[in-house]
């Protein structure tokens, strides 16, 4: 019998000694539906983690946790080298492996609709440039949210506050470059908040637009931006 | 006409926090958006998450380690790891709050282990560990709600060996020992403890039963 399958639970609730959390790990590494069941069930943990009750945090907490991040900016450097080890640096070790965990399962279920998995892999391509720090911030005028620009050029675009767009029409984001607007994707807004990776670069001396048109976008745009940023 | 104000926005699983006026840029993101900014070294986003993921954190931590000092110790210890691992989060289906709850849970479990000073009690009646709006208040106990109710439809030994495991940082084996039972049995009820907890969550067996009194 395959002892590790039926570990799945017992590392969800953390109920290994740490011997065996380790093995456990490895074995995670090669199984693709230990992945599987283990993000599954970190989720019901998670829902009982909500379920623990238990008195609020005290307020100077919150403080000392703020505190603490900002004496260690910058935290962007990969594989910084640390003189000492602070004992929160095995939790970045930990939280490395539970994003693995976490992630192989959502990518492990991507094969249903290819829809969802192209947005998904949208959003993903998204984060990654938003969450690249070489990535450069450009805020956008006349709406809430900003370009965000990897040094390749890739960009993603975060708004919010943005109306869902009205029957029939769409979001269409461009890419304006020596005055010629290039299709660059669409969105239906709405929703709060909205994370989109743009379909082509943006070059330098170009800079990004949004226009509302007809359902399933248009090749040029037939009216003013909505709103747009600066040249970039 | 087309762009509103940054009022009234839907969310996705969480009313929007009261954050303190110099966060309120962040309120309306979703908590992997907030992951992706703290990745970039970005501190309002770490204020937001801490604000709205902080109150069930800490509540976790004290009932484990039943022990303010050590349970903030644990909340601080994740929510640095957050911000020192940002950059290694996959958004694709996994929630935010679910990875940062592991490790807080993580953390609580081997501190109350180093400590030895696990406690099997069940809190008392413990005030609410919400400390946002009125709104975020609701919606936590309506949570808190949703959860317990669907532990009390447990099988009592599944239901006893989930909360022994999770709230009291118990080994399996010392499940098996304390329990007088083989170490097979406590996996088994441990395995269908939590699936039968994601049914029950899922079909909303639990939203239902809090609309009622009995049980």
């Amino acid at each position: 019998m395959d002892d590790h399958h039926e570990l799945t639970a017992a590392y969800a609730l953390d109920a290994l000694e740490r011997r065996e959390r380790e093995r456990y790990e490895k074995h995670l590494a090669t199984c693709e539906e230990c992945r599987e069941e283990l993000a599954s069930f970190w989720s019901v943990a998670g829902a009982l983690a909500h379920g623990a009750g238990g008195p609020p945090p005290p307020p100077a907490l919150r403080e000392r946790i703020l505190e603490q991040a900002r004496s260690e900016r910058p935290n962007v450097l990969p594989f910084r080298k640390r003189l000492t080890v602070a004992p929160a640096a095995s939790l970045a070790a930990v939280a490395a492996v539970l994003a693995i965990g976490l992630g192989l399962w959502g990518s492990s279920l991507g094969g249903q609709l290819d829809d969802i998995r192209a947005e998904r892999a949208s959003e993903r391509q998204a984060f990654e440039i938003i969450a690249d720090p070489r990535s450069r911030k450009v805020p956008f005028a006349g709406a809430e949210g900003n370009l965000f620009l990897a040094s390749t050029g890739t960009g993603a675009v975060v708004l919010s506050g943005l109306d869902e767009a009205p029957e029939g029409k769409t979001y269409e984001v461009w890419v304006i470059e020596g005055g010629v607007s290039h299709r660059a994707g669409i969105f239906e807004g709405g929703g709060g908040r909205l994370i989109l990776a743009l379909e082509r670069p943006v070059p330098q001396e170009a800079k990004v637009a949004v226009t509302l048109e007809k359902d399933g976008g248009v090749e040029v745009p037939t009216g003013p931006p909505l709103f747009q940023t600066i040249t970039v | 006409m087309i762009v509103c104000a940054p009022t009234l926005l839907a969310f996705s699983s969480r009313p929007a926090k009261a954050a303190p006026m110099r966060f309120r840029d962040h309120a309306h993101l979703s908590d992997e958006a907030l992951v992706a900014l703290v990745a970039r070294s970005d501190e309002p986003a770490l204020a937001e998450l801490y604000d709205r993921i902080g109150g069930i954190a800490y509540g976790l931590a004290y009932r484990i380690l039943r022990d303010e000092s050590l349970a903030e110790d644990a909340v601080q210890d994740a929510f640095l790891g957050l911000w020192r691992a940002a950059s290694t989060f996959i958004p694709e289906r996994a929630k935010a709050s679910t990875w940062i709850l592991t490790l807080v849970h993580r953390r609580a479990v081997d501190l109350v282990r180093r400590e030895e000073r696990r406690r099997t009690e069940p809190l008392d009646d413990a005030p609410e560990a919400a400390t946002g709006s009125a709104e975020d208040s609701a919606w936590l106990h309506l949570e808190r709600e949703r959860v317990q109710v669907a532990l009390r439809q447990l099988p009592d030994q599944q239901r006893e060996a989930l909360e022994l495991a999770y709230y009291g940082g118990f080994t399996q084996s010392e499940l098996a020992e304390r329990l007088g039972q083989p170490l097979g049995t406590i996996k088994s009820r441990m395995f269908s403890g939590l699936s039968r907890l994601r049914e029950l969550l899922d079909d909303g067996a639990g939203k239902e039963s809090w609309t009622t009194t009995t049980s």
